[in-house]
C-alpha cells in the first residue's frame, strides 16, 4: 500500500494530489475518476489543517491509498483535534446569489467525488478518513 | 500565476495550473485589486486551469456576488475544461455561474 506523510501545510496540497491521482491512474482509473479522487482528497487535507490543526502548523497528515478489484480506497490519518462532520451546515441552494453560504463546500464536494467517505475521531487522539471509489 | 487583459468594458483574468487554498489568494487578490478600479464586468479565462478547488470556487462566488450588486457587473467563466466542470457540479453551484465555451464568447456576454 503506498503510503505517505506530509506536513499539513497548504503548500503541499499539490505533492498530495499529484500521490492519489497518479496511484488512482495505476490503479486503472480514468482521468475523470482520478481528478475526483484528487479533489475529495485535497478538500480532505483542507479540512484537516483548517478544522484539525488550525493554527498549529506542525500537524502532520499520512496519506495511504489502496487499490483493488473493486476500487480505490484512501485513507488520510492525523493528530488534530476530533473532527465532527455532522456539525458541518448542510449547503442551501434555493436562495439568492447573494445569500449563498458556501460553508459546507468541502465536505459536499467530499462526498459528491467519492462513493464512500466515513471519519472516525480516534480514542488514542486524531482523526482517520477513510474515502472510496469504486469502479 | 494570474494575469489581467484589459478590454474598454471588460478585463479577462487568466490564471493558471491548480485553484486550492495555497493559490487563491494570488486569484482573490487579482479579482480584488479589479475591483478596487471600479471594473466589474469580469471574465475568468480558465483554459490552463487544470484543478479547482473549494477554496477557488470560493474566490469566484464571492467576486460574483460583489460584482453582480453593480449596475451590468458580472463574473463569467471562459473555457473550463471537464475538471474545473465536474467541481462546479459536484459543488451544486453551475446554476449559479455563466460558462462560455471561449473568452470570446464571454467578453462579448456583456
Amino acid at each position: 500500500m503506498p503510503r505517505e506523510t506530509f506536513a499539513a501545510r497548504y503548500e503541499n496540497l499539490a505533492r498530495i494530489c499529484e500521490f492519489v491521482a497518479a496511484a488512482s491512474e495505476a490503479a486503472g482509473f480514468g482521468e475523470a475518476d482520478a481528478y475526483c479522487v484528487e479533489l475529495a482528497t485535497n478538500e480532505a487535507c483542507t479540512n484537516i489543517m483548517e478544522h484539525s490543526y488550525g493554527e498549529d502548523t506542525e500537524g502532520k497528515i499520512e496519506c495511504s491509498i489502496e487499490a483493488d478489484d473493486k476500487g480505490v480506497t484512501i485513507v488520510l490519518r492525523d493528530w488534530g483535534k476530533p473532527f465532527d462532520a455532522s456539525k458541518v451546515p448542510g449547503m442551501t441552494f434555493d436562495v439568492p446569489l447573494d445569500e449563498l453560504d458556501l460553508r459546507g463546500i468541502g465536505l459536499r464536494l467530499m462526498k459528491g467525488a467519492m462513493d464512500e467517505v466515513e471519519f472516525e475521531a480516534l480514542s488514542v487522539g486524531g482523526n482517520r478518513l477513510t474515502m472510496r471509489k469504486y469502479r | 500565476m494570474v494575469e489581467t487583459t484589459q478590454f474598454e468594458k471588460v478585463d479577462v483574468i487568466k490564471a493558471s495550473g491548480r485553484i486550492d487554498s495555497h493559490t487563491a489568494p494570488e486569484l482573490k487578490e487579482a479579482f480584488d485589486g479589479l475591483l478596487e478600479k471600479k471594473r466589474y464586468s469580469l471574465v475568468i479565462d480558465m483554459s490552463e486551469i487544470d484543478f479547482l478547488s473549494s477554496s477557488g470556487v470560493w474566490v469566484l462566488l464571492e467576486t460574483q456576488k460583489r460584482c453582480r450588486r453593480r449596475k451590468r457587473g458580472d463574473l463569467v467563466i471562459a473555457s473550463a475544461n471537464d475538471n474545473i466542470q465536474k467541481t462546479l457540479d459536484l459543488a451544486g453551484l453551475k446554476h449559479f455561474m455563466k460558462i462560455y465555451e471561449d473568452v470570446d464568447s464571454a467578453v462579448r456576454s456583456f
